[in-house]
């Protein structure tokens, strides 16, 4: 008889990185590999890629939930700032993340840009960077000086790493994160197309655990999971299919995710949309792998409310995610005190309403830890549905 | 001499100065005249831009004879004329979180009651030049996109980078950042030149630029007359005139004449020993902004202890880096303007994130004996990490701040009380360090 595994299994896998704020593959890693530099680096989106090259260990901090106990980040920031930006802060200062020797902050929103400085100030061991992707995404310039500062960025790693990075070692590197993007691309497919395969928490877990792990581990902890789905012997549900929109940055709690998906199908969303922002593989046998990852990242890449791009407008990429997976509604949150956010929020309603799509407007906060409010909202909403496309 | 009590403080009467209120009369004038200009634009259908104080590109657009709007100007003239919170509800109304920025709001307000405001009529913009040098300057301008479904120009300047980062003219970074820049002057001249269908005069444009090259001459000037005590003019009250003529008028003859006159009056009470506030006491830097919808009551808290403000960081960052510096280059104009934006800007902006450096030089070139950081809910762009940066000043430099929380423009967040009382316990602290110092 053959033993297969579950998906139950691998996810719970997941959910151990996840869930411990102490990063613990990584510090695995570091056992395995004594002399080994780890790099972080904050939401949305960063080209592991350079850091890998390096032989070091790209982290993804995305904050944490009520598993973490602010204490002292509080005294640092002003108080009207978003909680991702407190518990990332909080897991160096309490030194629960003491493994850290690089830390970039892409200049997403202006809580970012100040969070590098007060890094700066308060962690003099720690590399702490600004890498300026352009905002001016349309500009004829951004490919030649997103390339630069990629390159200035890993002549940063360099020295932090103390080595040296050829093109070979970046075409590997391309070449595993290509293969870890294809995988998170397709647990969204099942997703997407037989949600009742794969549950929305189930497929957070295992894509965000790409952020907490080595990637070659990761690769294979998808390459499994895919395989136990295939085994998964499971009936749809009349549930409404839905698109969750708002969860770029910071990260709602589990609990909420999970109780969205006692009522609905969250048949796509935005969840880390960093590690899989950009759409195609980046071409391996490029002359300059850098640019390489440039022209990726401005050409065929995902969308967020943090970046303008005449190209990508936000409600048409909206509407057309919400299209393409079949969704029949949008649950359109927003990170408390998340100006970028809470901004778009207005734009995806107003787009919404005049498509005729249904939709929910909610905030939410990493350290929310009850949900009664919100169950009551989603069960509402989702009814209201079932019975008006019964 | 007794201390005088606030009510005595209060009818204090200055010597009859001969140049006392020419400042304040040009800077009314010359606001009167860019709100009629900006009304009858809207009244003839010219095109008008909408820009912001940090990178508004006046220099190009001014070439183009384009009227420019500043949101950030007109939101705060509807917080001191006590109308902001009507506009601001409106936009609460139509779906904007009470957590987003207050001007933001106020100016949507004013656009979604079909652009009626306190001192005029706001027109619709044809063009919007953003800097990412506020990241919701870019999320208030697709708001507009979407409203009037005008060009939307991002015009992006990289700012200093974190550990130990400098602006090095020589370096492959700043290179690489001019080249990107350069490239930007370029493509928003083409723009705008398809949007008012005119075209570019590059003589013009020279002129413009040594408009400013004079403007930041005369605002530097200005500046160092409050090393000066007492100081003669008050950073936190007659700062934002200043700054609202320099911004206006950034790159006219206007915005330079404005200031000699300023100049001369500022210097008139500085040779008369006549200080913005009376019997200067306190010698405060403010870090962050004002509160425009409490702006007296703001000023007042401070005044009551006879303190002034002699410098603000604001009046760097939202003076538009005037303060750093600029001398553009003539004979090579466009590319001279690129290195110039990437320098004061990355220098003004780096001030406001990495402060720490900035406000030590301040603090002993004017004479500061503490440092009042105010963070808005408004702006998490000015407020951020000033908790950090104030206890990070008091630890490794000896530098005593304070740390307060309000809001720009929106009345709801003032909290008298317990403003007055963090601002008192502040100068008694002031004042306990000010008797130790003499005792030893």
């Amino acid at each position: 008889m053959i033993c297969v595994e579950t998906v139950e299994s691998i996810v719970e896998e997941a959910r151990a990185l996840v869930e411990d704020p102490s990063y613990p593959a990584a510090r695995r890693w570091l056992e395995e590999h004594p002399d080994g530099k780890v790099l972080g680096h904050f939401q949305v989106y960063f080209p592991e890629e350079l850091a890998h090259a390096a032989g070091m260990l790209p982290l993804k901090i995305a904050g944490f939930d009520t598993t973490l106990q602010i204490r002292k980040a509080d005294a640092h920031l002003a108080a009207f700032v978003c909680s991702i930006a407190r518990s990332a802060l909080e897991l160096v200062m309490s030194g629960t993340l003491d493994i850290l020797d690089m830390f970039v902050f892409p200049p997403i929103c202006d809580v970012a840009r100040h969070s590098c400085a007060v890094w700066a100030r308060n962690f003099e061991d720690i590399d702490s960077q600004i890498m300026y992707l352009p905002h001016n995404a349309a500009s004829a310039a951004a490919v030649p000086y997103l390339t630069g500062e990629y390159r200035r960025i890993l002549r940063e790693i360099e020295e932090v790493a103390s080595t040296r990075v050829t093109d070979e070692a970046l075409r590997a590197s391309i070449e595993l994160f290509n293969e870890n993007r294809r995988l998170i691309h397709e647990l969204y497919r099942i997703k997407r197309e037989t949600p009742w395969l794969l549950s929305a928490v189930e497929t957070y877990l295992l894509t965000r655990a790409a952020g907490a792990m080595p990637r070659e581990r990761h690769n294979e902890l998808v390459r499994r999971a895919l395989a136990a789905v295939e085994h998964r012997d499971a009936k749809p549900q009349d549930k409404v299919r839905v698109v969750f929109s708002g969860g770029f940055c910071e990260q709602p709690p589990l609990d909420l995710i999970a109780v969205i998906q006692d009522a609905c199908y969250i048949v796509d969303d935005d969840f880390m949309v960093g590690l899989r922002w950009l759409t195609e593989d980046v071409p391996v046998d490029a002359e300059d792998p850098i640019e390489a990852l440039a022209d990726a990242y401005l050409h065929r890449s995902d969308y967020s409310p943090v970046q303008h791009d005449p190209r990508k407008p936000k409600e048409e990429m909206l509407l057309r995610k919400v299209r393409e997976a079949g969704a029949e509604a949008v649950i359109v949150a927003a990170a408390k005190m998340c100006e970028p956010g809470l901004e778009e929020q207005v734009g995806y309603s107003q787009a919404l309403y005049e498509a005729g799509i249904p939709h929910l407007v909610m905030e939410f906060e990493e350290k929310t830890t009850t949900f009664e409010q919100t169950r009551m909202e989603v069960e509402t909403f989702a009814e209201s549905l079932l019975f008006e496309f019964a | 001499m007794t201390t005088p009590t606030k009510h005595e403080r209060r009818i204090v009467i200055r010597p009859p100065l001969p140049l006392a209120g020419t400042t304040r009369d040009e800077n009314r004038k010359l606001i009167r005249e860019w709100w009629d200009e900006l009304n009858a634009a809207g009244e003839e259908g010219r095109p008008v831009a909408n820009v912001f104080v940090m990178g508004s590109m006046a220099e190009i657009l001014r070439t183009f004879d384009m009227p420019i709007a500043f949101p950030e100007m007109t939101s705060l003239q509807t917080a001191v004329r006590g109308r902001s919170l009507e506009y601001i509800t409106t936009a609460e109304d139509a779906g904007y979180s009470p957590d987003i920025c207050g001007y933001v709001k106020a100016d949507i307000g004013v656009h979604l009651q079909g652009g009626d405001h306190p001192m005029g009529h706001l027109p619709e913009p044809s063009l919007v030049v953003a800097t990412n040098l506020c990241n919701t300057y870019i999320k208030w301008a697709e708001i507009w996109e979407r409203m009037y479904s005008c060009p939307v120009f991002v015009f992006d300047i990289p700012g200093w980078r974190g550990s130990g980062f400098e602006t090095k003219r020589g370096s492959g970074t700043f290179r690489d950042d001019v080249r990107y820049v350069e490239a930007q002057v370029r493509e928003l001249i083409a723009l705008t030149e398809e949007v008012t269908g005119k075209r570019f005069d590059i003589d013009r444009f020279r002129e413009n630029l040594a408009s400013v090259n004079e403007l930041s001459r005369l605002f530097r000037e200005v500046l160092e007359l409050n090393q000066h005590r007492p100081a003669p003019f008050n950073a936190l009250t007659e700062g934002i005139n200043l700054m609202g003529i320099v911004n206006a008028y950034r790159g006219s003859p206007k915005g330079t004449r404005f200031l000699e006159i300023a100049k001369a009056e500022f210097t008139e009470r500085a040779e008369r020993g006549v200080g913005a506030v009376p019997d200067e006491r306190f010698r405060l830097l403010l870090v962050g902004t004002a509160c425009y919808s409490n702006f007296r009551d703001f000023a007042g808290l401070f005044e009551d202890w006879q303190g002034v403000f002699p410098h603000s960081d604001y009046m760097s960052f939202a003076g538009g880096a005037l303060d750093r510096g600029v001398h553009y280059d003539l004979d090579r104009p466009i590319e001279s303007m690129a290195e110039q934006m990437v320098l004061t800007t990355q220098e003004a902006m780096g001030g406001m994130f990495w402060g720490q450096d900035w406000l030590t030089e301040v603090v002993r070139e004017w004479s500061i004996d503490g440092i009042v950081f105010h963070g808005v809910k408004s702006c998490r762009t000015v407020s951020t990490g000033l908790p950090d940066e104030r206890e990070w000043l008091l630890r490794r430099r000896d530098i005593p701040g304070l740390f307060i929380q309000s809001d720009l423009v929106d009345p709801r967040l003032w909290s008298a009380a317990q403003l007055k009382n963090r601002i008192d316990a502040f100068f008694e602290s002031l004042e306990s360090r000010r008797a130790a110092g003499a005792r030893r």
